[in-house]
């Protein structure tokens, strides 16, 4: 009964979202069966098809984690953007910069410094919030444009590829790409791994136990010895190297350098998959996949049906709206609520 | 000659729960009836309905014969109703006058007329024979004049029905007197009281007539003529209750925690214990009596790690305690029974398993290292669940979804279950309903005879006086006096509650 309550809202969410886009369609004179219908196949029908959107998937899974740990331990990383971009930029520095190193060296130090890099940009907003008391949301947003714009600025100045109108980094030396698998990137396996590893600290280890107790109440946490600053800053350092992980695997995977252009709204569609997923790290691979394949696959709607794909932006914005205003709802009930029965008593 | 209030057949259910189940009831001119029941038992529901702050789903209430539409507040003010809330609404800044008049002032032009303002609340204060000073500044008054206040605000507007709701619970014995006093007054000039209360002595001592509701529906209808505390106990809790807690006598042993010149402030950084020692051995209950307010909770805080302490220590055996981290002081061996349970004490959205080890979790064989052992969660939720007579559908359900009087036991079992030296329990039984009320002093007092040493907090006068062995009497962040629990007296204990010598 639980089990199912818990599912039934983002089910619900996914329903009226897929509803809305298709009366949209229909309003635009689309056929929405036809749309839908391609936008399928177009992502799962074939095995071209899968590692498309599987590729896709592979930072959403990985940023969607990113902010599943912050949610558990009671901490809303809207900054997965500027830390997945931070992790983007260092691991494509150091790509193209550091030379003469054998793959086997080469990758995964790239791969650290995306993976360093992301957790210092979460790191910040978790010392401001620990030590200063500075909500991580006004932070985090704070600090996705300032990665964005230090971005930019050293895409345009020191690290800009030379000879290059484009504002982008040289593309990352052949030892630091991440070698494909049957066209398929090998990061969406490690986004699984993770996702599956991340399930299991917060089921069975007492560091999981006691980011969710922070994340529930704070003051019972530090009542049982639990230190609420140290449990902030591991989550936001967790969350930021995760974000920063998947900036990297974008990076060396599939965009090969830093442009500033690239991957707009990975680390908004992270949030959106985690909130779907309920806070719960499996849950993130079903919505990452889903998600990726609704990137990956939405141009197709506009061969088949002439739908454009931005429709796909408009659906998956309703599965944010959804999934976020029951919250704030219950919230706003629960209080009335408890006004209501209580009763009082022993000078209560 | 018709009643002031006539309630008929109220119900008010809410999701899950019947609040008020078909009562009736009713009030007439100059007579004090008390409503008499446990916390959650409808009687809060109840007196809101009548104000038209709660909605009945069924039921008639009719105020001077006419028929008052359900949840409609400005009737209920204008037939002459007036309440008192347990939580003052006073504006603490500002003077006497100026919140007896607030909503309704009299007016000079756009200005409000000061002196006609003062004058009324002069007139109001000698017509009810309720002094206060008109212009003192509220927040500067004892708790007891606040609530003079409140009830010369509710008087203002000509009221015929008073309604107080729990009024005692944070008064002083000498208020709690004053108040009774008042009461018989108001009804003396013709004013009809309907007063809530838990507390079976002022029943006794002021009502004409007592309703006893029990799980929101009525127990029975009665007069302190025909019966006495105890009968009216058991319409409460429809048993017998043992209102005395059977105790042997203390087998006293030596110090165990000795607090030295303990100094603290309270949360708006003021003075709220101060220099405070004592020492207390082990099988012993000290008692800490006092009124809210005067440092209880700041003491029980800083002895426990979680407020600085300024100066002064805690000692266990003679080790002193570190400051600051509570959970430090657990692992000497101070248990604590949290105030705020809802805070400290439980994770709401956790299970009563998870609950049951919150500050030792990470302790074998809750833990191995780092993996926790989830057989000796469940083993250790069962043996307690069972042991404390914890409530539940099972060991997954949520803390949350329990009732107070369950949850306090998911706390006590935790705190008490643990190889302890020194329990320290801040207002155990608040809250809860009176058969965990039984379990828990039966519990604390077995932790007594366990060794431990015990230091009890409570608002409760009753409480303290039916548990502790001994008694120190707290005012102003002070011990007044340490007594001997055997021949403490109310009377006195109440003087020095309220800072009055001895």
């Amino acid at each position: 009964m639980k089990y199912l309550r818990s599912w039934l809202l983002p089910a619900i969410a996914l329903l009226v979202a897929f509803a809305v886009g298709a009366l949209m369609m229909k309003i635009q004179g689309a056929n929405p069966f036809i749309a839908y219908k391609s936008l399928f196949t177009s992502a799962f029908g074939s095995s071209a098809g899968i590692a498309k959107t599987l590729g896709k998937a592979t930072p959403l899974i990985i940023s969607g984690l990113a902010v599943t740990i912050c949610l558990r331990a009671g901490l809303f990383n809207i900054g997965v953007q500027g830390q997945l971009l931070a992790g983007a930029l260092a691991s494509a520095w150091a790509g193209y910069a550091i030379k003469g190193l054998p793959t086997i060296i080469h990758l995964p130090l790239a791969l650290l410094f995306g993976v360093f890099f992301g957790a210092l940009t979460g790191i910040i907003a978790g010392a401001l919030k620990a030590f200063r008391g500075v909500h991580e949301v006004i932070t985090t947003i704070m600090l996705n444009s300032i990665v964005l714009q230090l971005g930019e600025y050293l895409a345009y100045g020191p690290f800009k590829e030379p000879g290059q109108q484009l504002a982008r980094t040289p593309e990352v030396l052949n030892s630091a790409k991440i070698p494909q698998i049957f066209g398929m990137p090998l990061g969406f396996f490690l986004g699984v791994a993770l996702a599956v590893i991340a399930w299991w600290v917060f089921k069975t280890t007492t560091s999981g136990f006691r980011m969710e107790t922070v994340g529930r109440n704070k003051s019972a946490a530090w009542y049982a010895g639990i230190s609420v600053k140290r449990s902030i800053l591991i989550s936001m350092f967790v969350g930021g190297a995760l974000a920063g992980l998947g900036g990297a695997i974008e990076t060396l995977g599939v965009v090969g350098r830093y442009e500033p252009a690239f991957n707009g709204g990975i680390g908004f569609d992270g949030i959106t998959i985690a909130l779907l997923g309920r806070a719960n790290p499996l849950a993130v691979i079903p919505g990452s996949i889903l998600f990726g394949g609704m990137r990956g696959a939405g141009a197709s709607m506009q061969f088949t049906a002439g739908v454009s794909p931005d429709i796909i932006d408009l659906i998956l914005a309703i599965v944010l709206f959804l999934v976020t205003a029951p919250l704030i709802g219950k919230m706003i009930k629960s209080i009335r609520d408890t006004e209501q029965i209580t009763t009082g008593g022993w000078g209560n | 000659m018709s009643a002031l209030l006539e309630l008929t057949n109220i119900t008010k259910t809410y999701p899950g729960v019947i609040a008020n189940e078909n009562i009736s009831l009713s009030v007439t001119k100059g007579e004090i009836v008390a409503l008499l029941g446990e916390n959650g038992a409808g009687k809060s529901t109840l007196v809101k309905a009548v104000f038209g702050l709660v909605r009945p789903d069924s039921g008639e209430i009719r105020i001077k014969g006419d028929l008052i539409s359900a949840g409609d507040t400005a009737a209920a003010i204008e037939h002459g109703v007036g309440m008192v809330h347990q939580h003052f609404q006073l504006v603490p800044v500002m003077s006497v006058t100026e919140n007896i008049i607030l909503g309704d002032e009299p007016r000079k032009g756009i200005f409000i007329d000061k002196k006609k303002a003062r004058e009324e609340v002069v007139a109001l204060s000698k017509r009810y024979g309720l002094e206060v000073d008109p212009d003192a500044i509220v927040e500067d008054l004892p708790v007891g004049m606040q609530q003079r206040i409140e009830i010369l605000k509710a008087l203002r507007k000509d009221v015929d029905l008073l309604i107080l709701d729990e009024p005692t619970a944070v008064l002083t014995p000498q208020e709690i007197e004053e108040l009774l006093g008042v009461i018989k007054n108001l009804a003396s000039a013709g004013v009809g009281v309907l007063f809530i209360t838990h507390k079976l002595r002022e029943v006794m001592a002021v009502a004409d007539r007592v309703v006893v509701l029990r799980n929101g529906k009525t127990a029975g209808a009665t007069t302190p003529k025909e019966t006495n505390e105890e009968g009216l106990a058991q319409l409460m809790v429809g048993r017998n209750v043992v209102l005395q807690v059977d105790k042997s006598d203390a087998v006293k042993q030596g110090i165990v925690l000795s607090i030295r010149d303990l100094q603290a402030n309270d949360d708006r950084k003021h003075t709220a214990v101060d220099g405070f020692s004592l020492d207390v051995h082990a099988g012993e209950i000290m008692g800490i009596a006092g009124v809210e307010g005067n440092g209880q909770r700041e003491l029980v805080e800083a002895i426990c790690g979680m407020r600085p302490r300024l100066m002064g220590s805690v000692l266990v055996d003679g080790l002193e305690t570190p400051d600051m981290q509570p959970h430090k002081v657990h692992r000497m061996g101070i248990s604590h029974i949290p105030e705020d349970r809802e805070k400290h004490g439980l994770v709401a959205s956790y299970s009563i398993e998870d609950n049951l080890v919150l500050n030792q979790f990470d302790q074998p064989p809750f833990a191995n290292g780092w993996i926790r052992n989830s057989n000796a969660l469940e083993q250790n939720a069962n043996t307690l669940v069972e042991e404390f007579d914890i409530r539940t559908p099972s060991i997954k359900t949520t803390a949350g979804a329990l009732s107070g009087g369950n949850k306090q036991k998911v706390v006590v079992a935790r705190e008490l279950s643990q190889n302890t030296k020194v329990v320290v329990a801040a207002q155990p039984t608040r809250g809860v309903d009176v058969g965990s009320i039984e379990f828990i002093h039966k519990q604390l007092v077995s932790a007594r005879d366990h060794g431990a040493a015990v230091l009890l907090v409570s608002a409760e006068l009753d409480e303290i006086l039916s548990l502790s062995d001994r008694i120190a009497v707290m005012f102003g962040g002070k011990i007044v006096a340490i007594l001997d629990g055997k021949d403490a007296d109310r009377a006195k204990i109440g003087r020095m509650m309220a800072g009055l010598a001895s």
